[in-house]
């Protein structure tokens, strides 16, 4: 068996402020083969896009370590390629500038012209073709998340790291990136891992979900594999016959860590018992 | 319905212009006599006004040349400002510990008037001239040192994690994400540093003596050539409005976002 690409050893991560230390993340585990997705499923707050800006090397862990091909990572590299939540772009550089600063970091000793034609490339891939000299504040949310994209893609990295990248977006557009995000991994199989709270969007995207226990001291919960075929489409997933009971399994989980999540936030406050029907599955 | 165009914001102004031009010429009538009137003035002060460029000696000549003389001063003071202001700024925003050194520091000398450092910077250089660009750029530089920092310090983070996960080194990330990102504060401060230069021209001028616009408005009180002073305020008070807005279309021009 080769070895994964992606390890995330024994992670923990402990804040240390004035009012006393804070664990976040807490014996964290997880392996990503090449060109496996996976989605860390998990609430708001739970630690989740803490794992991953450690695996971007943004920040460090306090216990563990992330390897990358077995090699343990010293802060962040260009093997990695990076979506954030709000797309980031530089708001004095066109469409074309932002995604060019990434590919002459991703290739130095190319001409400007090559340069400028990988760019322009990544840009099409994204959907992009006719709005490299826009400037971000003349183009939508959805457009600018886009760019984010393709600037990742442009530094043809190993890894794709996503954070939450739809979730400021509106339900069509986040759709529709999520579709053009699926084509593009399709043709690329890029090994990806991706932070969501969205339910649906994972078991779209991913091959494996992990699912993340509610802070502190996060860990995981459950990993479940996704068994639909690739490659997907979004009609494919919805009438698969998993597609609902795995829905539900995952739902159920956010609900019951939410839960906890709360009382431990206010454990004086417990509120009323909640009565909950749900809509049986025939499987 | 009819478009129509508010006519007022174009008409009001010269409403107010007239009703500064009736009080002054009330004051000159009534309790000021020395005053001059604004008629007074217009007649006595054309010639400087309709032969800009005329010369009858170092300290009577058009307005055109002592506004020009004020300018090149101001220009002068106003860059070495800019020069030792900006990088300044970029420091005590990049690093506390700069800005721990320097802070007391430039709050103290901060409120110092002109007039203050103007003896100072007479006994340095022994000539007003460089004693007269060390005030300007001693008092127009703070603006551009506090604007610059707070821009630097009011940076996106999320923008230097972009920076960090592409691997820019640090010169890198200082010119191509640092600078441009902290501009639109850098522009403020620049566009006030311009404001305090051409407030301190005037009184640098006037203890220096030097030919120029405030040079000539102290010669004319002097020679007791009332209508002159006016004369004089009334092209500062000008001049310091377009290059305000000249300032402004400037900044309007590099903004970004």
């Amino acid at each position: 068996m080769t070895r994964p690409v992606l390890e995330i050893v024994q992670l923990g991560k402990t804040f240390s402020t004035a009012g006393g230390s804070h664990e976040i993340v807490k014996n964290f585990n997880v392996e990503v083969s090449e060109g496996e997705f996976v989605c860390l499923l998990g609430h708001s707050g739970c630690g989740k896009s803490t794992v991953l800006s450690i695996v971007m090397g943004l920040s460090s862990a306090t216990v563990g370590g992330v390897c990358i091909n077995g090699r343990e990572i010293q802060g962040p590299g260009l093997d990695r390629g990076v979506v954030f939540q709000s797309a980031c772009l530089f708001p004095w550089r066109t469409a074309l500038d932002n995604v060019l600063l990434a590919v002459q970091q991703a290739h130095p000793s190319k001409s400007r012209k090559e340069q400028i034609a990988l760019a322009q490339k990544a840009l099409t891939r994204a959907g992009l073709a006719d709005a490299g000299e826009r400037r971000p504040t003349e183009m939508s949310a959805g457009m600018r998340q886009r760019v984010g994209i393709a600037r990742a893609f442009a530094l043809d990295p190993k890894i794709l790291l996503l954070d939450e990248p739809f979730s400021l977006l509106d339900a069509l557009t986040r759709m529709d990136l999520q579709d053009q995000l699926m084509r593009v991994w399709d043709t690329e199989r890029k090994t990806v891992m991706m932070v969501t709270h969205d339910v649906d969007e994972a078991l779209f995207l991913a091959d494996r979900i992990v699912m993340m226990t509610a802070g502190p001291a996060a860990g995981i919960g459950k990993i479940i594999s996704v068994p639909f075929d690739r490659p997907r489409t979004r009609a494919d997933v919805l009438n698969h016959r998993d597609y609902y009971w795995m829905r539900d399994r995952l739902t159920n989980f956010l609900e019951e860590q939410g839960e906890i999540q709360k009382s431990a936030r206010s454990p004086q406050v417990a509120g009323p018992e909640r009565v909950m029907v749900r809509p049986a599955f025939d499987l | 319905m009819k478009k129509k165009v508010d006519p007022s914001p174009y008409l009001l102004p010269f409403v107010g212009l007239f009703f500064a031009l009736f009080v002054w010429t009330l004051l000159s009538a009534t309790v000021a006599k020395d005053l001059p009137s604004p008629y007074r003035t217009w007649t006595e002060s054309k010639h400087y006004i309709l032969h800009p460029f005329f010369k009858d000696g170092e300290m009577n000549q058009g307005l055109g040349r002592l506004a020009f003389y004020s300018l090149v001063r101001v220009v002068k003071g106003y860059a070495l400002a800019l020069l030792i202001g900006t990088p300044l700024g970029f420091l005590i925003g990049l690093s506390k510990k700069t800005s721990q050194m320097f802070d007391p520091l430039i709050q103290v000398l901060r409120p110092i008037s002109p007039l203050a450092w103007l003896p100072l910077g007479l006994v340095i250089f022994q000539k007003s001239e460089p004693a007269a660009l060390f005030t300007l750029a001693l008092c127009a530089m703070w603006p551009t040192v506090l604007n610059t920092a707070v821009g630097v310090r009011s940076i996106n983070p999320d923008f230097l994690n972009v920076g960090r996960v592409l691997k820019l080194s640090r010169w890198q990330m200082f010119r191509k994400i640092i600078v441009p990102a902290s501009m639109p504060y850098v522009f403020i401060g620049w566009r006030l540093s311009l404001g305090i230069a051409w407030l301190v021209i005037v009184a640098a001028e006037m203890l220096t003596g030097s030919p120029g616009i405030g040079g000539f408005l102290w010669q004319e009180y002097n020679a007791l050539v009332y209508s002159h002073i006016l004369m004089s305020i009334l092209t500062i008070g000008l001049i310091g409005f377009i290059l305000d807005r000249l300032m402004g279309l400037l900044e309007k021009r590099f903004r970004t976002t």
